[in-house]
Formats: C-alpha cells, structure tokens, sequence
C-alpha cells in the first residue's frame, strides 16, 4: 500500500467547490442550496431543465452575482471576494455568442488575449495552435461575419483558451449546432480532458453528458435532485430496460393491457415508455409480436429516461 | 453596490478594444464627426451672421465657432457612451465577454468613459484645426482649449453612460436628447451669449456643465485668459467623477444583481 502522504499528493486537488448556494430573483428563489466539488482533469456536468438555475451557478462561480448564502472556492480563491484573481485561470464559452464582431478571428483573439493581460507576442505565437485545435487553421484574417455557427462556437472555445486555463465553464457549448459540428465540439473537450484541463458544463442533451462528463447533477428548480456517475445514475435512478410502444392504439394499450407487462410505464402523445427489469423483456416483446398496428423499439436505459423520470415530461418554459 | 471605483491598468485594455475598431473606420468616422457641426458653423456663422453686428466683441462665426467646438465635443461623448456603450452592454454583450475574463465591471466602465473621453476630444480637436486654418484662432493659448474639451467629453460621458445603465432599448436616447442635450445646447452660450436671456434662465445656464466649458474655451480661443478657471474646472470635473460613480453604481446594479 502506499504512503498517507504519497496517496494525497496523488489525490485530484479541487479546482472548485460550491457548498450552500442560494440566490434569489424578484422573491423567486432560483438557486436553492446548491453544493458539488469538481476534481482536478473531471468533467462535472451541471444538467437541467430551462431554468433550473444552471447559468445562475456559472455565474456565481466567475464571481459575477453575489450569492444570498453559500460558499465558493475557485481554482483556491474565494468568490467573490478575489474572483478577478481566480478568473485568471479559468475559460468560459457562453451560452450565447459573444465573440467581437468588428474583429477578424486573429484580433478576436488578440484582444481577448489582452484582457489576461498577455502581451500581443505571445498571443500571437499562440494564435496559429488556437486556430488549428478550433479547425480554422489560415482563417486569421476572415471577417466573423463569414463563419458559420459552428466555426463560431469553435472560435469561442479557441478565445476560451487564450490564457491557457486550468478550468473551463462551457455554458451550453452545443445549442443549436448541427450533429457534425457537436461531434466536433465533443472530440475537442475530449482532448482537453486527455490534456488534464478540468471542465465544468452546463447542457441539456443527455447524450452529450453521457459522453462527455465523469460526474454529473441533475438540477431543478434550483435544486440538485441526483448527483454521481452517469453509469450510477441509471442504475440507481432507473430500471435497466426501455421498449418503447408507438402507434395509434399505444395509449389505448397501455391504459389495458400495457399496464400488466410493466410496472412502470409512462405515456407520452402516442408512445408508451415501458420501464423493465432485465427478466421482464421478453414477456413483453413477445406480447407485442402479436400486436402489428404498434412498432416497437427495444433498449437499454439511459441518462434522458433518468433526467425525465427525476424532472417530469411537462414543458418548462 | 455604492462601493467607491476599484480600478486596474485593465481599463486600458477595454480602451485599445475600441480604439482597434475605431481605428478601421477612422477616416470616414472623423469626416462623419466633422461634417455635422461644420454644416451648421457656415451656415448659421456666414448666414446669420452676415445679419449680425459683431457678437460679444468678435465675428459671429468666430463667436460660434467656440461654442461648435464644445456643443461638438459633447455630442461626440454622449453618442459614443449612449448608441455605441448600449450596442457593446446590451446588444452585441461584448461586456459579457470581458467580464468573463479577470477584468472586473468597474474597469470596463472606466475603459468605455476614457474612451467616449477621447473620441469626443478628437472631435473637438478635428475642429480646432478648422477653425485655426481658417484663421479664426488668436493665439497659442488655444492649445489649453484640448485639456478643457478631455474634461468635457469625460463629463458628457459620464453622464451619457448612466443613461445607457437604465436604458431598456435604444429608443430611450431619444429623451436623453431632447430633452436635456438639446436644451442645454441652446442655454449653454454656444449660438448666443447667454447674457440675452432672462435672468431666471442666466441661473439654469450656470448650473450646466456645456456653459462652463463654453466659458473656459471662447476666451482661449480668442488669446485671453478665462475668468474663473477654477469655478468651472470645478465644475467639469465634480460632474466626470459623480457622473461616472453613478454610472459605475448603475451598471453594477443592472449586470452584476
């Protein structure tokens, strides 16, 4: 076994952590105490419905509102006392762009670069590996107006990493990208993670917490609901096996017969989502088989049956 | 919230963002400066004074030619702190992006008043050079005309960008204009001196910021030294600093809450 002293050493340092947090709005409490840690190369997935207080936390974290209670610890600073001090080492993409657009995608990041108070030498040497990690190599020189969505939420990222940060705060880094541009964005967090930078992201597509983060909270109204593994979660949270039913009769189906084939089964419009154990498929599967107006989808469960189970199928707006 | 400014060499950073926007377009956007209140200075000083004796002892385009390099430097600050500060808080949030960095609100304010303070004084200066080509400068005093329009842009940005930190859209300028700009524009001494109007208003005037300028500017544009200098020194720059604390307090409560 090794040393006490050897395993601390080797033990992730904490880059964040956030304990007791509220903050209200208008008498509307939209932080509700909220505490997580995030360890040193983790990704740590904040997920939510609209509203959940996600963007809410961020922006504590950075120190740009002061909570009502609670404390935080960024990157071994208090916020927000020495917030400026911590954002020194921290890289944000926000939700929605912001990028400079009277700039060429070099000055972007040139400027951005400024406000770490980094000389324009060394952005500027900087600047070619920024491109090329963002996928606009050669591109210093195009106007913002000419990228598409993709192109700008990379070049957000590429800003995001000027200063070369420890952490970074990823605001819904995939809103409204088409899936190759998503993938794309996913196989650069993946290289940041394997380069050791800690991330901390805030999405509601549960396949994209599913790829991207070790640990992750569900939030709602300002509440965390669930906290762990994705992998823990849906084994604590959720039965193993999904058939989904779909068709005109499913919702007749499922208030009859359905009922005695699942346990747990929830109707959403004209689909019925049935909620098994492992054991419990094949009655199912074979009761459907003689059922030929409804098509069937058989699969294992996972983070989106969670999060729907935990935070209700009704809209949030 | 009413903490006092905490400034940081950051600020300087926010400032050279726009001054490298500025600098793409700078011709063009000093000749658009330029052209307005040149407009009105021939016009109103060849066309109306052509009608007028001699104004307070000199032309009355030498007269107005003072007060266009005030009223000028004051609409260039407010332009500046009210459409352009509005577009980078609220519209395109290029604040938004700066703060994420270790720059803190406090400095992005004071950049912007530096800013709308420097653009404005090129935009007096632009017409100092005019008006000495055109031969309407006495003396080499003229040159102390250029600390006296950085104090005035800073005051008109100040108070242009607490209007911009309660501003729900644009359209609210409108009133910021019409209402206070333009009045003091026409009270402040700039087409005429303010000794032609009633004595109730002579108070008003005395009260604004623009007529302090005017004061301090026309004498030294006509080789004399102003009277008063430090009653209206004092008074330039007792609006710039509570206007921009008002400003900083405003915009702390509308982006940091």
């Amino acid at each position: 076994m090794a040393p006490l002293a050897q395993l601390e050493a080797s033990m992730p340092a904490e880059v964040l952590s956030v304990s007791g947090l509220r903050k209200s709005y208008a008498g509307r409490e939209v932080v509700a105490g909220v505490g997580f840690t995030l360890a040193a190369g983790q990704c740590y997935g904040l997920l939510g419905p609209n509203g959940a207080g996600k963007t809410t936390i961020l922006r504590a974290c950075l120190g740009l509102t002061s909570p009502a209670a609670g404390s935080i610890r960024l990157l071994g600073h208090p916020v927000p006392e020495q917030a400026r001090e911590a954002r020194t080492r921290v890289g944000v993409v926000p939700q929605f762009d912001n990028l400079d657009p009277d700039f060429t995608i070099a000055e972007n990041l040139l400027v951005f670069g400024r406000y770490f108070g980094l000389a324009d030498r060394q952005t500027r040497r900087r600047i070619p590996e920024l491109l090329n990690f963002a996928g606009l190599s050669g591109k210093e020189k195009a106007k913002l107006a000419t990228l598409s969505g993709g192109m700008k939420r990379r070049l957000t990222l590429a800003r995001a990493l000027v200063n070369d940060p420890d952490l970074l705060l990823l605001d819904e880094p995939t809103t409204g990208l088409d899936p190759q541009a998503r993938h794309l964005i996913w196989e650069r967090l993946k290289r940041l993670l394997a380069a050791g930078k800690t991330i901390l992201l805030t999405t509601h597509f549960m396949d994209e917490a599913e790829r991207l983060c070790h640990r992750l909270a569900i939030l709602d109204e300002g509440k965390i609901i669930a906290e762990g593994t994705p992998q823990d979660l849906i084994a604590a949270e959720i039965e193993p096996q999904v058939v989904e039913v779909y068709g005109e009769d499913a919702p007749h189906w499922a208030d009859s017969e359905g009922k005695t084939y699942a346990r747990r089964l929830e109707l959403s419009g004209e689909t019925a989502f049935c909620y098994l154990q492992d054991g419990e498929v094949a009655a199912l599967l074979t009761h459907l088989a003689g059922k030929p107006s409804m098509r069937r989808l058989h699969r294992p469960a996972n983070l989106e049956d969670v999060f729907l189970k935990l935070t209700g199928r009704e809209l949030r707006d | 919230m009413l903490a006092p400014p905490r400034l940081s060499l950051r600020a300087i950073a926010v400032w050279r963002r726009n001054y490298l926007v500025w600098r793409k377009l700078a011709i063009p956007s000093v000749l658009g400066n330029l052209a307005d209140p040149m407009i009105y200075l021939f016009g109103l000083g060849y066309g109306l004074g052509g009608l007028l004796p001699q104004v307070a002892g000199v032309s009355y385009i030498q007269f107005l030619a003072a007060g266009t390099v005030c009223s000028s430097t004051m609409n260039a600050a407010s332009f500046e702190a009210l459409y352009s500060g509005f577009s980078r808080m609220h519209v395109q949030k290029t604040w938004d992006a700066i703060l994420n960095a270790p720059v803190s609100l406090d400095d992005v304010v004071a950049g912007e008043w530096l800013w709308a303070a420097a653009k404005a004084t090129l935009s007096g200066a632009a017409i100092l050079v005019v008006i000495s080509a055109l031969g309407f400068i006495a003396s080499p005093l003229a040159l102390c005309v250029l600390p006296v329009i950085f104090l005035t842009g800073l005051a008109f940005a100040g108070l242009g960008l607490i209007v911009t930190a309660l501003a729900p859209s644009y359209d609210f300028f409108m009133y910021y204009f019409t209402l206070l700009i333009t009045p003091m524009m026409l009270l402040s001494g700039v087409f005429f001196p303010i000794e032609t109007l009633p004595a109730a208003i002579q108070g008003i005037s005395s009260a604004l910021p623009l007529a302090h300028a005017v004061l301090l500017v026309r004498p030294l544009l006509s080789g004399q030294v102003p009277a008063d200098i430090p009653l209206h020194l004092s008074v330039l720059a007792a609006t710039a600093l509570c206007s921009f604390w008002l400003a900083l307090v405003l915009m702390r409560r509308r982006l940091l809450s």
